[in-house]
């Protein structure tokens, strides 16, 4: 259990994550505003509090491992790892210019604190399955963390990854499901029904429970549970909105990449002033 | 100085699973993945000795190299089998990005080249495997020959950084070499000729040396080298073979991205010289017997022999 205070801290980080994925985005004029918005306060939980990795362990094999599967939300772990020291401030701001160290989609050669390159949907899942087998089999008992985004399920080798770390009580593996409810081309619902994640992972063999995403003190107090499984992977799915915690672009219904025009860039502008103004930090 | 072919004592799937044990009982971080094929493979036979340095996955071939990709990123070194076929065209954006793409240490054994996957048919027989392969930055890219050949290739695949491709046959391999051979330069010179040189790989290598020797029953001294490394391709060898102004590769596999496309990339390049590939063009697999498929494909002695003597009379008319 955590106290108020660390709570509040962990909401403040989640305020900051959400300020430079904004700032980094708008610099650049366009982006994957929509899905790198909804994993904030998750990439909060972990970075604030339930990942062991910071750049001093960053080549540590006993640190924790963090796989970022849904790679398009690139944008809101690189302003997680400047926030954590990984890289200067300036880096930020090259997100996606030629020759960068952040590019659109994460890559471990690129950028330090990126365990694995991604993009590719599905794949990450499948590396995280490894990841977890090697520390296993190396008698560590660290942890990996994956988030995968709701549309990425629709990948069959997802599923192939998620019936492996089941079969191999891969205990120490921790899944996220970004549920945005939306995918590029629109409502998951509508293009290919997800059905009920919870019951087809407890069906593989995992803990499995739904809760608000948006909620750093229920993300937390779910790693909290996860942490005390024992022989099954657990899979959190993230009940989140695609563009969360800036209202007018959750309201959008095509928020998955934007290129905003003048006026919407003005309202991101808004925005990002306002939340600046709330963390301490003047754009 | 007749070749006599003759098969191995030992099985290419021997040789693998032998060597896996010899890598591991060395390093700990060797680990032998199997997406149930094991049993084709024999690697069924020493999972007990290998316990947690082995893993069957089931079918499930992308899991299977992305475990790879997640080993490998904990310090493990992965030996990846399955049939050429899902080891390259059926995952290939998996090995694309989460191996190559992601910097990462394996080596992927191809198994059933070409023809030799015979009665799995055209779903199974990999033409293309090599092209695929080959196209990818930084990859190195084999063709096993013999078994001998093929335990110097695992070792130099444990020895090497990033990603290697070995393609194999399953069974037993015409024996081509022997302890003392090694296996440095990508490339075997196994006969010295002036007129043409026959450069193959894989089972075309002693189908080279036998065309060689009815060549020479005509008067014609043939050059033939085993390719064995088809990248980086042994530029050296192919200048050296360019020097009998002209060439035919010889390979049981496409002739687009192969060993032909090599050769020929080097000669456009460096030293233009006749050639023919002898290999696949257009075709699919389909069922049958390795002798009747080569028949059929034209990947013969015969098809070696007719169309070196095509190609020194080209020579001689432009000449």
């Amino acid at each position: 259990m955590v106290n108020h205070d660390e709570i509040k801290d962990l909401e403040l980080f989640a305020k900051k994550i959400r300020y430079y994925t904004l700032k980094e985005l708008t610099l650049m004029g366009f982006g994957h505003y929509g899905g790198s918005l909804s994993i904030v306060e998750t990439l909060a939980v972990l970075y604030g509090k339930q990942l062991n990795a910071s750049p001093e362990i960053k080549d540590d094999l006993n640190r924790d491992y963090f796989v970022l599967s849904k790679g398009h939300a690139g944008p809101s772990l690189y302003a997680t790892l400047f926030l954590k020291g990984y890289f200067p401030e300036e880096w930020l701001y090259t997100l996606n210019n030629n020759g960068t160290n952040l590019p659109s989609h994460p890559d471990r050669n690129l950028t330090p604190g990126v365990d694995m390159t991604t993009g590719s949907l599905g794949q990450g899942v499948s590396a995280s399955t490894g990841i977890a087998l090697g520390n296993k089999l190396s008698g560590r008992d660290n942890y990996t963390f994956c988030i995968v985004g709701d549309g990425e399920l629709n990948e069959g080798q997802a599923w192939e990854a998620i019936q492996m770390a089941s079969h191999n009580k891969l205990d120490h593996l921790i899944i996220f499901v970004d549920d945005n409810k939306m995918q590029l081309d629109g409502p998951t619902l509508d293009i290919s029904n997800p059905l009920d994640f919870v019951s087809k992972f407890e069906a593989f063999g995992y803990h499995s429970k739904r809760i608000d995403g948006a909620s750093v003190k229920e993300i937390n107090e779910a790693v909290e549970w996860a942490k005390s499984s024992e022989g099954k992977p657990t899979a959190i799915i993230l009940d989140t909105i695609k563009g969360q915690g800036i209202p007018f672009i959750e309201s959008m219904s095509d928020n998955h990449h934007l290129r905003p025009d003048e006026a919407t860039h003005a309202e991101i502008v808004e925005a990002l002033n306002s939340i600046g103004e709330e963390i301490g930090v003047i754009s | 100085m007749t070749f006599m072919p003759i098969k191995e004592e030992i099985e290419m799937r021997k040789m693998y699973a032998d060597t896996l044990i010899e890598l591991a009982a060395k390093d700990e971080k060797v680990i032998a993945l199997e997406a149930d094929l094991s049993s084709a493979i024999t690697t069924s036979k020493i999972k007990d000795q290998l316990k947690d340095q082995f893993l069957n996955l089931g079918i499930m071939e992308a899991e299977m190299i992305g475990t790879a990709a997640g080993l490998s990123v904990t310090g493990f070194k992965p030996f990846v089998h399955t049939f050429a076929n899902f080891a390259t065209r059926r995952v290939y954006d998996q090995v694309f990005v989460s191996l190559a793409y992601a910097q990462l240490n394996a080596v992927i054994l191809g198994s059933d080249a070409g023809v030799t996957a015979e009665h799995n048919g055209g779903t199974h027989m990999p033409f293309e495997d090599l092209s695929l392969m080959r196209i990818i930055p930084h990859n190195k890219v084999y063709e096993a020959s013999d078994s001998t050949m093929l335990r110097h290739l695992l070792h130099k695949g444990y020895n090497e950084k990033g990603l290697t491709y070995i393609r194999t046959i399953r069974k037993k391999a015409v024996k081509l070499y022997g302890e003392e051979d090694t296996f440095e330069t990508g490339s075997k010179l196994l006969r010295e000729g002036n007129d043409i040189a026959l450069l193959a790989s894989g089972i075309m290598v002693s189908d080279a040396l036998e065309a060689a020797d009815q060549l020479a029953e005509e008067g014609i001294e043939a050059m033939v080298m085993d390719m064995y490394q088809l990248k980086p391709i042994d530029k050296e060898a192919v200048l050296k073979a360019a020097k009998t102004g002209a060439i035919v590769t010889a390979e049981n596999h496409n002739v687009i991205g192969g060993l032909g496309s090599s050769v020929s990339e080097v000669l456009a390049e460096e030293s233009p010289a006749h050639l023919y590939r002898v290999g696949i063009r257009e075709k699919f697999g389909q069922v049958g017997t390795t002798s009747w498929l080569k028949e059929d494909y034209r990947i013969t002695v015969e098809e070696i022999v007719e169309q070196a003597k095509k190609l020194i009379l080209k020579k001689a008319n432009i000449a």
